[in-house]
């Protein structure tokens, strides 16, 4: 139902069967009759099934971006219909996996847990970047329009490049260093519960990358560190067990050209994030901190 | 890569209408940023054409008969003009209100409500536009 891709796969296997029959035993060609007639039968039920859940009432449309660079019919950019039963408390990506299960299995997308915590469905849904398996069918207007998160290569369907972002990421170096140990050798690094408190929030990130993608500044400017990353390197500079140190080399980090600074307060990573990290907050707050960091009155 | 690829129509279809409230706070400021800096510019080019009234008798002056007075007094008499001074005084007052929104943006203070400030700062620059008319207008037509 969604390509014309399958019909040229048929007339190719037709023109092997054809030449095929000189040589080939009749079991051969019972077997690729056979298996010809299951093809067309399963073709078949494919498109009465779409017709079947395009009458019905109880259905939602999808539009789904469409795009394969390896195959020479799918390397134009396209939309393709889906029409998906509704069940209670579907998500989108509920939604793409009965496409995908049911009508086309070459639709391709990243997902693992399904419960907003392995980031890896980010998608741009009806105009915004969502979690496509938090994103509930209800809330949304038909025909809901899924298409790959914008200002990103696109690798397939909706599968992007998440390089780029993942270098952001680790140029903050988000991980815990610091130089200042405890006394006890088997002393532990206790935080405080009002510090804990700061820093919630931002350990929250989930690395989906959708915050990124609704930057415009991140859009324009290929080495701005982004709102995730920086909300990360927010994480370790507001930890007071790192310690003054390993804080000063953050800010060196934070405060460079292409950090904080570019952040234009648009509030776009905040709305779409899908953990509600208040992520325009900890970017002032860290422009406060490098602020205060730099001003000398003495 | 977030710049290099080009979707095409894909890129930017459907794409404004989804804008939040920030963002269209940022592209407002801006636009009225530019459109404030370029009424600099035309200020300072029709005043400095209007210099020479420095020099001119007192009673020439104030028979309003200088080129200052006479400038000011045929720019206002178009009604074009007047309508772009509303224009110019709704662009200034919500560069304002918004860069006053901005300065608590920056200063970390009210974060959660900046969504609403923008709104605040529209509906008191329409009431402040709508309240000008009659100064700017009067007598016009």
């Amino acid at each position: 139902m969604s390509t014309q891709i399958p019909k040229q796969t048929e007339k190719t296997e037709e023109t092997a069967a054809e030449t095929e029959t000189e040589a080939p035993s009749k079991g051969d060609e019972r077997r690729a009759e056979k298996r010809r007639r299951a093809d067309e039968r399963r073709r078949q039920r494919e498109v009465e099934e779409a017709e079947k859940a395009a009458a019905d009432e109880n259905t939602v449309e999808l539009r789904v971006f469409r795009y394969d660079p390896d195959i020479e019919g799918k390397q134009e950019p396209r939309f393709d219909t889906f029409h998906v039963p509704f069940t209670k408390g579907m998500t989108v990506l509920d939604a793409l996996m009965y496409a995908r299960d049911t009508y086309d299995s070459s639709l391709t997308f990243r997902h693992s847990c399904r419960q907003a915590v392995c980031g890896s469905d980010a998608m741009f849904v009806n105009g915004g970047q969502k979690l496509a398996c938090k994103t509930q069918i209800d809330e949304l207007e038909e025909p809901i329009r899924v298409e790959p998160l914008p200002h990103a290569e696109v690798t397939k369907d909706l599968v992007v490049d998440m390089e780029h972002f993942y270098d952001q990421m680790e140029a903050v170096e988000p991980y815990f260093q610091t130089n200042e140990y405890p006394d006890g050798e088997l002393e532990e690094q206790r935080q405080s519960r009002e510090n804990r408190e700061k820093v919630k929030m931002s350990t929250r990130c989930i690395w989906c990358s959708a915050c990124m993608s609704s930057c415009n500044i991140a859009a324009g400017d290929n080495e701005y560190l982004g709102p995730a990353a920086i909300n990360k390197a927010y994480r370790f500079a507001m930890d007071e067990r790192e310690g003054e140190d390993v804080k000063q080399k953050r800010l060196e980090i934070i405060e460079q050209e292409h950090g904080v600074w570019r952040c234009q307060t648009q509030f776009s990573c905040t709305e779409v994030c899908p953990k509600d990290i208040p992520l325009t907050e900890h970017i002032q707050e860290l422009k406060r901190e490098a602020v205060k960091n730099n001003l000398k009155f003495w | 890569m977030s710049q290099s690829y080009n979707r095409g129509l894909i890129e930017d279809f459907s794409r404004w209408r989804e804008f939040e409230a920030g963002m269209w706070a940022w592209i407002f400021h801006k636009f009225t940023g530019w459109v404030l800096i370029g009424y600099l510019f035309t200020h300072i080019a029709v005043l400095s054409t209007a210099i020479p009234a420095s020099g001119a008798e007192t009673a020439v002056l104030q028979a309003g008969n200088d080129v200052y007075t006479q400038t000011i007094v045929s720019l206002e008499g178009l009604l074009l003009v007047r309508v772009l001074e509303v224009g110019l005084l709704s662009v200034a007052v919500f560069h304002m209100l918004n860069g006053t929104r901005l300065l608590l943006v920056d200063l970390g203070v009210g974060l959660e409500s900046q969504d609403k400030s923008f709104y605040a700062s529209l509906i008191l620059t329409g009431a402040i536009t709508v309240a000008s008319v009659p100064t700017f207008i009067a007598g016009a037509f």
